[in-house]
C-alpha cells in the first residue's frame, strides 16, 4: 500500500529506513607488490570495506610479502628508475633517477605525503586493518620460495596455499594488485 | 503511532538532514533503529562527531576518532558494527563521513 498523503513532499518526512545492507558483501585482495606506492592501495580499500561492513580478505604474495614481513615493512621504497608513474609531483627523469640516494630520497617524499593525508605507515596500517577486522594471509609457496618464516611476518597473518585462499574467497569480489 | 523520528527529515540513507535538528532523544531513537543500544562510550564518539562537523562541516573519519578520542580502532567495531564511522554519524544527525581512512 502507497501512502498517497506524502507522496508529493520532497522530503521524506516520517519514512526513515532502516540503513541495512542489501547483502553481505565480500572484498578479497591479491596484493602481489612490495613498493611503497604499490603497497597502500589494497590497504585503502581493505580499510574502506571495513569501514564500510564489508568482509576484507587480503593475500600477499611475491613482492606483496614484504609489505608483511617485519624486517622489511618499514622500509619499503618507490622505484625511481622504471617507474612510468614518476610524475608529476614526483618527477625524476630515468637517468637522474639511478644515482644513488634518489629512490631514498622519492620514498622519503611519499612517505611525507601519506603522512599529511593521515595515511598510517605500513606496520600501523596492517595493525589498524587487523584490529577492523580484516583477514591478513601469507601466500605458502612464496614464503617458501623467500625462505620466509611464519616468525618472520607480522603474527596475525595466516599462511596458507592459493587454493585455500580460493575457498576463502568463495563469492567475494576479487583484486589483484 | 507517531515518533519523534516521524517528525524529522531523512535521506534515502536514512541520515538526518538537518543536523541542528538533531538532541539526544533522537540519537537514541535512531541508534534503536540500527539495533545499538546507546553507552557512555558511544556518547564519546557521538558527541567528539558533533564537534569536529561544527568546525569542518565534515563528519570525522574513524581514524580522526580513534586518534583524538581513547576509543580504539577494535572499540569502534564493538561500538558500531557494520561501518563504524558511517554509523557513528548517523546516530550523531550528520552527513556521511567523505574521508577515506
Amino acid at each position: 500500500m502507497t501512502d498517497t498523503t506524502f507522496a508529493s513532499e520532497p522530503v521524506q518526512l516520517g519514512r526513515r529506513k532502516k540503513a541495512e545492507p542489501k547483502k553481505q558483501r565480500k572484498l578479497a585482495i591479491i596484493c602481489s607488490k612490495g613498493s611503497l606506492d604499490m603497497a597502500y592501495p589494497p590497504l585503502i580499500l581493505a580499510n574502506a570495506a571495513r569501514m564500510s561492513g564489508i568482509e576484507a580478505h587480503l593475500f600477499f604474495t611475491f613482492w606483496g610479502m614484504d609489505v608483511i614481513t617485519k624486517s622489511k615493512m618499514e622500509h619499503l621504497h618507490v622505484a625511481t628508475v622504471g617507474n612510468p608513474n614518476m610524475h608529476p609531483s614526483f618527477h625524476i627523469p630515468t637517468l637522474v633517477g639511478v644515482l644513488p640516494g634518489m629512490s631514498l630520497m622519492a620514498s622519503e617524499m611519499m612517505r611525507r605525503e601519506i603522512a599529511r593525508l593521515d595515511f598510517p605507515p605500513v606496520p600501523e596500517f596492517l595493525e589498524l586493518l587487523h584490529d577492523a577486522g580484516a583477514h591478513i594471509y601469507a601466500c605458502q609457496m612464496a614464503m617458501d620460495m623467500m625462505k620466509l618464516k611464519p616468525e618472520d611476518l607480522v603474527p596475525y597473518a595466516e599462511v596458507l596455499g592459493a587454493m585455500e585462499f580460493l575457498e576463502i574467497a568463495d563469492e567475494a569480489q576479487i583484486l589483484f594488485v | 503511532m507517531t515518533t519523534l523520528l516521524d517528525t524529522l527529515a531523512f535521506n534515502d540513507e536514512g541520515y538526518l538532514l538537518n543536523w541542528q535538528q538533531w538532541n539526544e532523544q533522537v540519537a537514541y531513537e535512531i541508534a534503536a533503529e540500527e539495533g545499538i543500544e546507546l553507552t557512555d562510550r558511544h556518547w564519546i564518539v557521538i558527541h567528539f562527531a558533533r564537534k569536529i562537523y561544527a568546525e569542518n562541516g565534515d563528519a570525522p573519519t574513524l581514524r580522526q576518532i580513534t586518534k583524538q578520542t581513547d576509543v580504539s580502532t577494535k572499540e569502534m567495531y564493538t561500538l558500531f558494527p557494520d561501518g563504524p564511522a558511517k554509523k557513528a554519524a548517523m546516530i550523531a544527525g550528520l552527513p556521511k563521513p567523505t574521508g577515506c581512512i
